[in-house]
């Protein structure tokens, strides 16, 4: 992809910038103490993860929109050994290096 | 502080990498470490900025990626609220998972006198200092490395996967993990859907059915491991 720089990613950018502000400071905006509904307690249960396996499922079952037909998918192999070694391990970063030590050789040995 | 800033640095390098390998542009990149400064939400956002997404959708996923701060926000409020509103909005601003987590660990309740809450907010401000540095030094290099790396290695993929690892580490109870399941089938059934909305469908079906699951499972269930 030609990396240029468009006007419409910086003003996306500056939004993701406010809602890092926003959420980080949440609760002591305001002076007054306050608090959620419940069911929106109970929703901060669930958002978040279903928020990144959203994004996340498609980037490894997914190719150029269609679901991936054939098992040889370096990406298949990548993300089990990257979740496995979280919850063998509970490193972020190990799931990182091990989920790429299995995607390299795949991806650039033999063209998964 | 040796520890941390050794990790910070490490997860710094990878997502200053991943960003550009995912089609950022340099330009793009070095604004989204210093103004967005959340790593999830940073990888989290890329792949719908490049299918592009509306705003609304990139925003919502963004907010929903950064909950768990929302929840540190109320855990932090009286540790911060004899400070002015900009004191707080910087502190809470500068204020990340590891800071967080080592600062509430050092500090298990908010401090009465002046002298105490000096002492803790020097630790805080030292902290997400050592933090900040870390993170931006170590991103640039990272966005600066990726420019020499051909895009065929598909070094991109390291944000998905370090995406995997948080995912991993917030499904931590049996209902939040059939709620990440649930988002994930969801998103790849619906991907056709226009405007990304196939990620709004995730969110709104697995918060849906952590709901009605939370009633169905043994309480045990739905703690944290």
């Amino acid at each position: 992809m030609s990396a240029y720089t468009d006007l419409w990613t910086l003003v996306v950018i500056a939004g993701l910038a406010g809602v890092t502000l926003l959420t980080r400071c949440f609760f002591f905006i305001l002076d007054r103490p306050w608090t959620m509904p419940a069911w929106a307690h109970r929703a901060l249960h669930y958002a978040p993860v279903a928020a990144l396996a959203g994004v996340v499922a498609p980037e490894v079952v997914m190719q150029q929109g269609h679901l991936v037909a054939t098992w040889q998918d370096a990406r298949l192999f990548a993300a089990l050994v990257g979740a496995a070694l979280y919850f063998w391990r509970h490193s972020v970063l190990l799931t990182i290096a091990g989920g790429m030590a299995v995607y390299l050789p795949l991806h650039l040995g033999l063209g998964w | 502080m040796a520890p941390l800033a050794a990790g910070v640095s490490a997860w710094g390098l990878m997502t200053g990498v991943a960003m550009v390998k995912s089609g950022m542009s340099v330009v793009e990149a070095l604004a989204m470490t210093f103004l967005v400064y959340a790593g999830s939400s940073q990888l989290a956002a890329i792949p719908l900025i490049v299918a592009g997404a509306p705003i609304w959708v990139i925003l919502a996923t963004g907010f929903c990626v950064n909950l768990r701060f929302v929840v540190f926000s109320l855990h932090l409020r009286p540790y911060l609220m004899h400070l002015p509103r900009w004191r707080r909005l910087v502190n809470g601003y500068l204020t990340a998972d590891l800071t967080y987590a080592l600062f509430t660990r050092r500090f298990p309740a908010p401090a009465e006198a002046t002298a105490q809450r000096r002492e803790q907010e020097a630790y805080l401000a030292g902290n997400y200092g050592v933090t900040w540095c870390s993170w931006m030094g170590a991103s640039v290099v990272g966005i600066v490395l990726a420019n020499l790396i051909p895009s065929a290695w598909g070094l991109g993929f390291a944000g998905v996967l370090c995406l995997i690892g948080i995912l991993a580490s917030l499904a931590n109870t049996p209902a939040r993990l059939l709620a990440a399941v649930v988002a994930g089938v969801a998103a790849v059934a619906a991907y056709a859907w226009p405007l990304k909305l196939n990620i709004v469908a995730a969110i709104a079906t697995a918060v849906l059915a952590g709901f009605w699951l939370e009633h169905r499972l043994p309480r045990s269930w739905g703690r944290a491991a």
